[in-house]
């Protein structure tokens, strides 16, 4: 949650932002972080800096595999690798391990639409 | 309400801008980094390295004097310890002859890459080279969620599970499963008394961790030691 903190209040500063009003954050289903415990953290990490009281939106990425005998991608469900087709186990996991910043919303001082 | 800001002003002229920023940065950039810069460390020194996870208490560090009784006398194996407090478990990897430097990580459930940098920099001040050892471990935090999370930098991920936790234990931590290189069945020779279902466990764990070679062992018995030795592919070596 640190790092969500340092990366969104260093591109507050290069925006001279005076407040972040949305964080969102992209979390794979297979990225080792519980969406849960994010949020339990979110509000003491960004208490007394330009984020607090900002919104946290998270994106599940739910985990998909390739399945090579049936050339097609599937949903890996709880992590499960197996094809639902033909059961084969698939070791191309195509995504799910994402864990990323996706997007900031920033309230900044200057309009350019009115400057 | 202000459609624009929510701001609760009905109607307002706007001192101010809203900013979308659209980034897709990865939150633990910086720990790649490290563990990039550890990663390249170790391949100029020549040195296989093992990231160690499994919960608390599957024997983690009985494999690793385990290790050091059968592989001591041919290979040079060095090994850091993460823990949140104590220093016992360096203590008794000391005892059993690895050089093992302890990481007490305070809070924190699991091991940075900057932390495994210090720990390096504590080996070499030790008078440890890497370049002249065979093997290094790094022992993890017991912890089967968040440790899955940060590269160290390793060229292998060990995960390993003991037959007292359950065939069902992949499955419930997937995500530390499926980032493994090897998966390890630790303490075989309780398999009876517990009711071990061998083959359910390795269904489980192909479905869960399919890039994974599995080995089974008992750090009490000694037996799997060898064919461990060559899923890690280290060299059958004779005594130093």
């Amino acid at each position: 949650m640190e790092a969500v903190r340092d990366l969104a209040l260093e591109q507050a500063g290069e925006h001279h932002a005076r407040r972040i009003s949305t964080i969102t954050l992209r979390i794979g289903s297979l990225a080792g972080v519980e969406p849960d415990a994010l949020r339990f953290a979110f509000d003491v990490v960004m208490a007394g800096t330009l984020g607090e009281g900002a919104a946290l939106v998270i994106e599940d990425v739910q985990a998909h595999a390739f399945c090579d005998v049936c050339q097609q991608t599937f949903p890996a469900h709880d992590g499960v690798c197996e094809c639902p087709d033909c059961g084969a186990i698939s070791r191309d996991l195509v995504q799910g391990r994402e864990l990323q910043l996706a997007s900031l919303d920033l309230d900044c001082d200057d309009d350019p639409l009115q400057s | 309400m202000c459609i624009d800001c929510n701001c609760g002003v009905p109607t307002h002229a706007h001192t101010h801008a809203h900013t979308h920023l659209e980034l897709g940065q990865d939150l633990l950039s910086r720990n790649d980094t490290q563990a990039a810069a550890n990663r390249s460390r170790f391949k100029a020194a020549g040195v296989p390295v093992i990231n160690l996870l499994s919960s608390p208490g599957s024997g983690k560090t009985a494999l690793l004097e385990r290790m050091a009784r059968d592989w001591g006398a041919s290979h040079r194996i060095a090994a850091v310890v993460g823990d949140l407090a104590t220093d016992n478990d360096a203590r008794r990897l000391q005892n059993a002859g690895l050089r093992a430097i302890q990481i007490t990580t305070g809070q924190a459930c699991h091991l940075e890459a900057g932390m495994v940098q210090k720990a390096l920099a504590t080996l070499e001040s030790d008078g440890i080279d890497l370049a002249a050892l065979d093997l290094l471990v790094i022992e993890n935090v017991g912890n089967l969620v968040c440790p899955s999370a940060y590269d160290l930098g390793e060229s292998l991920r060990v995960v390993m599970l003991s037959v007292t936790e359950g065939e069902d234990k992949p499955l419930k931590y997937p995500a530390t499963f499926h980032a493994a290189d090897v998966v390890v069945i630790s303490k075989i020779d309780l398999s009876a008394a517990v009711g071990f279902e061998r083959s359910q466990a390795l269904r489980h764990i192909a479905q869960v961790a399919p890039r994974a070679r599995v080995v089974e062992v008992s750090a009490k018995s000694g037996a799997g030691m060898g064919e461990l030795l060559a899923v890690l592919g280290l060299p059958i070596l004779s005594p130093l």
